[in-house]
């Protein structure tokens, strides 16, 4: 399984280089052991460590690649851009420099593709875009994807890469997409169709809080940070260090709101194996 | 006790009017033109400064400790209120009250924040911040409402969700998600108050209805002021301009498509007449239930599902407008 093969016509170049946190260059130091690695070595490994088994994060190109059949995967629902509505400061700047360095419109991709030869729609956030925040456009864009799937008579798979949560810059329009997407949800669930939400590191805030928690099946990667509010803010209120693994995936297993933690190297037969449970019965 | 700046001058003449008043009664001097005079005077001081308030200031309005409480309304819109306890699943959370009441002649469910009335109701409520058994106390007692066909009506008061070690254990995200969705497709009328703070993520949890209404001088927002300052300026002590940038009051609302109806305060807010503002948001409700009373279960539903699916503003890229180098 090929993260960064040759990019597909139909799909948006993002070179490796953008993303956040993972120099280009011959060395990568892992973030969690601080061990030097081959950067070939580790692209190879799936971004992930092979010494300490840590995932560095990826983008939704990168992990539209590492999911998804080889050359089904189309965007759609449009293209959409931000506005700065509030005319929040520095927020068009922000959104300019992240659309630069990301190769993105906004913090989310949409599209539909196969998984194992099964139809899907997938919306994936994009923590190398202002955090993955939702703000109007990421709601809208998860809304659509949502609806798009109860057109289609298809799963819904999202990916969520985003440690933002509701994003500031939009102000209350940003909290009321939380409602939207919930909303959406809803009428998928009332389709009866499934949906499979992935969390990735980092999920927070207002992401956790709507689309994050309401999958039928919840699959997380190995020690990504899920949560409502961050670490720092409850280390203020309860003045005390956190307990080591509170917050992370393996955690959230335990307390009941993730179905289990999935390595990234099987993540994409996971999902092969539990979208069989929702083959239309005339296909089988 | 927390004495608004703004506010000073008003408190001081209304002093002066209430031992204008006692001399009167007790020494037999008469100062009744003088009172009138002041009372005049005071009215128009009154609603000279809350016109003219800041957002900065507002936001202070809606944390005042004299502001009334959800308690406080519930107590004089409705009849026979019966509170419940507990989620059913792990205890009750004080910061969250419910329970069927009458209004109208009629059944409704009461939901609401609720902040406490001194220091030692306020640690009992726990500053109106709720944990996750208080939104799913909410959502068990409006599945309830929806069972009976009773109309819910929402009220919001709260800084947020509270962001506890406890609250995170026992999914505080998960709960407030559920929320969103299930009051989405809640089988009765929703009608939501904001009266005091509007608290982010703790504010939706209870937040999603058909008709979204606020006082004038709450204010409901994606995160406090303070919060926006430290993360915008790394100084939380600009909250009062981080309050101008975040467009959190009723008026800002209103525009951005977010609310329904501003409801009026008396003049001077709503802590100076507690009966007054009960009276507006009580025929606020009256007017509002009237108006989604008549509709189909089906067309209610859809209207709620657009009202929230169309919120939101951006730009939208067509085709042609890319190909010509510029955006639609
Ligand atoms: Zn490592």
């Amino acid at each position: 399984m090929a993260l960064f093969k040759k990019t597909k016509p139909n799909e948006v170049e993002v070179p490796l280089k953008r993303r956040v946190g993972v120099p280009n260059g011959l060395w990568t130091k892992c973030e969690a052991c601080k061990e030097a690695l081959y950067t070939k070595v580790l692209e190879e490994n799936l971004k992930v460590c092979p010494k300490c088994g840590y995932h560095f994060r990826l983008t939704s190109k990168e992990r539209v690649n590492l999911i998804m059949d080889e050359g089904t995967f189309t965007e759609n629902c449009g293209r959409l851009v931000a506005l700065d509505v509030l005319a929040f400061p520095e927020y068009k700047e922000k959104l300019k420099k992240n659309q630069e360095t990301s190769g993105l419109d906004d913090a989310v991709v949409t599209g539909e593709g196969r998984i194992g030869g099964m139809q899907v729609a997938i919306g994936l956030t994009d923590s190398s875009f202002m955090m993955g925040s939702m703000g109007s456009v990421v709601g809208e864009k998860i809304a659509r994807i949502i609806e798009l799937a109860i057109g289609r008579k298809c799963p819904l798979i999202i990916v969520s890469s985003s440690g933002g949560g509701a994003r500031m810059q939009e102000g209350i329009l940003s909290l009321m997409q939380m409602a939207k997407t919930s909303a959406a949800l809803a009428k998928l669930a009332k389709a009866k169709l499934p949906y499979i939400c992935i969390l990735t590191d980092p999920t927070g805030g207002g992401v956790t809080a709507s689309f994050g928690m309401l999958g039928d099946i919840t699959i997380a990667e190995p020690n990504a940070l899920i949560c409502f509010a961050g670490p720092r803010v409850i280390e203020q209120t309860i003045k005390q260090k956190l307990p080591k693994g509170f917050q992370r995936a393996e955690f959230l297993v335990s307390q009941g709101f993730v179905d289990m933690v999935v390595q990234r190297k099987n993540m994409k037969e996971t999902l092969v194996k539990v979208l069989k449970y929702f083959k239309p019965a005339e296909h089988n | 006790m927390d004495r608004l700046d703004f506010d000073k001058s008003i408190i001081e003449l209304e002093k002066k009017i209430e031992e204008l008043k006692k001399m009167t009664e007790s020494k037999a001097i008469d100062f009744s033109d003088e009172i009138l005079k002041l009372e005049i005077k005071a009215e128009k001081m009154r609603k000279e400064i809350y016109e003219k308030l800041t957002p900065w200031q507002r936001q202070q309005v809606a944390r005042h400790m004299q502001r009334p409480r959800t308690l406080d309304y519930v107590g004089r819109i409705f009849e026979d209120f019966t509170p419940l306890s507990g989620d059913r699943l792990f205890k009750d959370d004080p910061a969250i009250i419910g329970g069927p009441a009458m209004f109208e002649g009629r059944p409704v469910m009461i939901i609401g924040t609720q902040k406490g009335k001194d220091t030692k109701d306020s640690i009992h409520r726990n500053f109106g911040m709720p944990n996750p058994e208080g939104y799913r106390k909410a959502l068990r007692l409006v599945n309830m409402a929806a069972k009976f066909g009773w109309p819910v009506i929402s009220f919001i008061d709260t800084a947020g969700a509270f962001p506890g070690l406890g609250a995170e254990e026992r999914g505080q995200a998960e709960a407030i998600a559920k929320n969103l969705r299930d009051f989405s497709t809640a089988e009765t009328q929703i009608i939501i108050v904001v009266h005091g703070e509007g608290g982010s993520g703790g504010a939706i949890g209870i937040g999603v209805g058909d008709k979204v209404l606020m006082l004038e001088n709450a204010v409901y927002s994606v995160i406090s002021p303070e919060g926006c300052a430290a993360i915008l300026w790394k100084d939380s002590s600009k909250a009062s301009n981080a309050a101008d940038v975040i467009k959190m009051t009723a008026h800002d609302l209103l525009e951005l498509g977010v609310i329904d109806e501003i409801i009026k305060e008396p003049s001077g807010g709503a802590h100076r007449n507690y009966d007054k503002t009960a009276a507006e948001i009580k025929a606020a409700l009256k007017r509002n239930l009237a108006e989604i009373k008549p509709l189909e279960l089906h067309d209610l539903l859809e209207r709620r599902y657009q009202k929230f699916r169309n919120m939101g503003k951006f730009l939208e890229i067509t085709a042609e407008a890319a190909g010509a180098g510029k955006a639609g």
